[in-house]
């Protein structure tokens, strides 16, 4: 079961959200940021090209050339693999634990899994981002000393950056899944 | 509550039979090792899973049934499968069956004793067996201690199969009364090589040990520890690069088997570097001898020498003029650059003295960079600190001088304003001078006063030198200190078999069914390099500065004496 719908990022780019049940205990939420726009990217190569150009024409050294070549390649390799997040989804399964994925637009996946047991809760926090206020979405890793204390908080879609409509959809999802764990019997 | 299932992937296409692993009942999980297949007896299977239990400490049990029907659903079978239960009785009791080549399993448990018969969710998820066997977990650094048993549920079921290791060593070609299916049922694998190197590692770890006695013996002779020798072997970067790698050496050598995961991947990683160390060494050797280079280099070196030495006459021709406009005073000024220039003198004719013998010292010395191109390095270092000693020289003696000036300074200065420093109580107090105390005291002061330009300028020139010159020594020992550190076997083994060095693991949600359980699959995710490097980081014998930049520009200030690279083991002069 699969749904998707259009949302907004903070900055005012367009962003969808999937949503897919697997089983009763098992969601996948996935966020998909704007693609990498053609024109954009000859715009960058160009601007490279012509600097380059011009510091031929008063240099008269072709090495620049090649050089600016080998930058533009170098550059945009590095872009796509460790710059440019196409998709972040999160992997809720109920009693084993939360995943979290990033894709690339190389095709790298980095991710990161996380055990139901660690896992506190699942919030929307406030914070002051250059001269806005942001929603964003975290996950509160327990304390294992102290079971009120929070150990860590790991934000979640840092790149695609969702405005809180989208947010409370996901925060609602996975709600509904970390309720199942207070319900069910506790074994120890 | 959800029930989890840890299958093997290597038991998908397995026949018919009993499943047997161990069940973690705090998680609800049950790891599932190995199949047993018909027929058996019961008893004997019991007896096996026992002495199984007895060797590894780990509690394997009989968990279920598992059935794979290549025909229509065979109704006897199952009724035959839920009787099995009974025998070996296990709460809960896990049927799974698969129909014909269908990717989609029915998993189902009974439960006898149990108060709510409501039905539970399973969720299967595949496991490569091999690669979770050989995997070794590595905990976030921070938490290493603390959450040992609680925290991580996956590092048990990681540990289950690594501790269950004697399970897979029968294969279906034993004669024996249980026939199993596990990753290593089509035959035990093993490599030729790598056991004729397990058994030539042996007698040559035993030969090792005792040449390496022999040379710590005649090091730790008493000829060697005359005062002139053992500060020069002090001193000397080449020695203590040396006494690393013996030490190295005798790590490896050890006849005591590496109790865990940490000590085996540091001496694999101190075979490697060593080995890729002297391959280098040798390489450059080679390339050193080819076409009398080294000849040429001796050559190269008097004339390298003679032409640094006119630099530093002309540099204190000029400081004895009129430097950068600035007027010094001429009889001091005359004084010091004379002083310095028959310095220059002696070393030069030192190095003339010395010329017919470079070429055959260089030769020999250069023979030693087959233990290392670590070792070439610090010679080259020690070298460059031996051609450049007489301007360490004259650093120390322009340093002393301004040193004293600005002692003599501050103290005048307080005497000027009628104050004297307590020594008792370590602070300024004031003191009544007599009258022709405060006379010579002031011409004293005015005299160091006007002196101080020259002073400083000789300072800050040969201050400036002697930084140059241990700044490039510095870089040498940087990447000596890379070489020696790096774990290059680790970095290796994260590029060919990544899945040994695992950060965590991944799951993948694999096609669904209504009605089927939820399938899973649990891949391995391995360390990053940074990681990996931070984790395996082998030590290293050299300490970086502990001043920081605010301390070295006070002791730059005042004259102070500075060594920047301080070694493990020396005191502080």
């Amino acid at each position: 079961m699969a749904e998707e719908r259009r949302f907004r990022s903070v900055s005012g780019a367009s962003i969808a959200l999937r949503r897919r049940q697997h089983s009763a205990s098992c969601r996948e939420l996935a966020v998909r940021g704007p693609r990498l726009q053609l024109r954009s990217l000859s715009a960058a190569t160009s601007a490279v090209w012509l600097a380059a150009y011009g510091l031929f024409a008063l240099s008269e050294n072709s090495m620049v050339l090649s050089a600016a070549i080998f930058i533009t390649l170098i550059g945009l390799i590095i872009y796509l693999h460790f710059v440019k997040i196409d998709q972040e989804s999160l992997l809720v399964i109920g009693s084993l634990g939360i995943q979290v994925t990033s894709s690339y637009a190389s095709g790298k996946e980095s991710t990161t899994f996380i055990e139901m047991g660690q896992v506190k809760d699942v919030v929307i926090n406030e914070a002051i981002h250059m001269q806005k206020v942001i929603y964003y979405l975290c996950i509160l890793l327990q304390d294992p000393e102290d079971p009120q204390g929070v150990s860590e908080v790991v934000p979640l879609f840092q790149s695609s950056k969702p405005r809180l409509d989208c947010l409370i959809e996901v925060y609602k999802s996975c709600q509904e899944i970390l309720e199942q764990r207070k319900t069910a019997p506790q074994s120890s | 509550m959800v029930l989890k299932v840890f299958f093997p992937s290597c038991c998908s296409s397995a026949d018919s039979g009993i499943l047997i692993g161990r069940w973690i009942s705090e998680q609800n999980s049950a790891v599932i090792l190995a199949v047993v297949h018909f027929p058996f007896i019961p008893v004997q299977v019991k007896q096996y899973l026992g002495e199984v239990q007895r060797v590894t400490k780990v509690s394997v049990s009989v968990l279920g049934s598992w059935s794979n029907s290549k025909q229509e659903k065979e109704e006897s079978l199952s009724k035959f499968l839920e009787d099995l239960g009974t025998i070996f009785c296990h709460e809960p009791w896990i049927q799974i069956s698969k129909e014909g080549d269908s990717k989609f399993w029915s998993c189902s448990t009974l439960q006898k004793h149990s108060k709510n018969p409501q039905e539970e969710e399973i969720i299967l998820v595949y496991y490569d067996q091999r690669k979770v066997m050989l995997s070794h977990l590595h905990p976030p650094l921070d938490t290493a201690g603390q959450r040992a048993e609680d925290a991580s549920k996956l590092s048990a079921i990681f540990d289950t199969v690594a501790r269950s290791q004697v399970l897979f060593m029968t294969d279906r070609y034993d004669e024996g009364p249980i026939k199993l299916t596990h990753w290593q049922s089509d035959g035990v694998e093993a490599s030729i090589i790598v056991e004729l190197m397990k058994q030539a590692s042996v007698p040559a770890c035993m030969l090792l040990t005792f040449l390496l006695s022999l040379l710590s013996g005649i090091c730790r002779s008493r000829v060697l520890k005359f005062w002139p020798l053992s500060f020069l072997w002090s001193k000397l970067s080449t020695c203590e690069q040396l006494g690393h790698r013996l030490q190295h050496l005798q790590v490896i050598s050890s006849n005591k088997k590496a109790q865990n995961q940490n000590q085996l991947m540091r001496k694999a990683n101190i075979f490697v570097s060593l080995l890729i160390d002297v391959a280098l060494g040798i390489l450059l050797m080679s390339w050193l001898y080819r076409k009398n280079r080294i000849g040429h280099l001796a050559d190269t070196l008097i004339p390298v020498a003679d032409r640094v030495a006119e630099e530093l006459q002309d540099l204190l021709q000029w400081l004895m003029g009129a430097p950068a406009g600035l007027k010094m005073n001429r009889a001091l000024d005359q004084v010091l650059g004379r002083f310095f220039l028959y310095h220059i003198h002696l070393w030069i004719s030192y190095i003339h003295l010395l010329s017919p013998f470079i070429e055959m010292i260089l030769w020999y010395v250069g023979l030693s960079a087959c233990l290392g191109l670590t070792v070439a390095l610090c010679i080259l270092s020690d070298i460059i600190a031996l051609l450049t000693f007489h301007i360490y020289c004259f650093y120390v003696y322009g340093a002393r001088l301004y040193c004293l000036k600005i002692y003599g300074l501050s103290s005048l200065w307080r005497l000027f304003r009628g104050k004297k420093w307590n020594v008792l109580r370590q602070r300024v107090d004031s003191c009544s001078y007599d009258l022709d105390q405060l006379f010579i005291g002031t011409l004293l002061f005015t005299i160091l006063l006007f002196l101080l330009p020259t002073t400083a300028l000789y300072y800050l020139v040969f201050t400036l030198l002697r930084l140059l010159v241990v700044i490039v020594q510095g870089l040498i020992h940087l990447l000596v200190d890379l070489i020696d550190s790096l774990p290059l076997y680790s970095l290796i083994l994260r590029l060919c078999r990544s899945y040994r060095l695992a950060a965590g693991v991944k799951f993948r949600v694999l096609e669904q069914q209504d009605g089927k359980p939820l399938r899973l699959l649990m891949q391995i995710n391995p360390l990053s390099y940074g990681g990996v490097v931070q984790t395996y980081r082998l030590p290293t014998y050299s300490c970086y500065p502990k001043d920081s930049w605010a301390s070295l520009c006070k002791k730059l200030f005042l004259g102070e004496l500075i060594y920047p690279w301080k070694h493990k083991g020396e005191k502080q002069n």
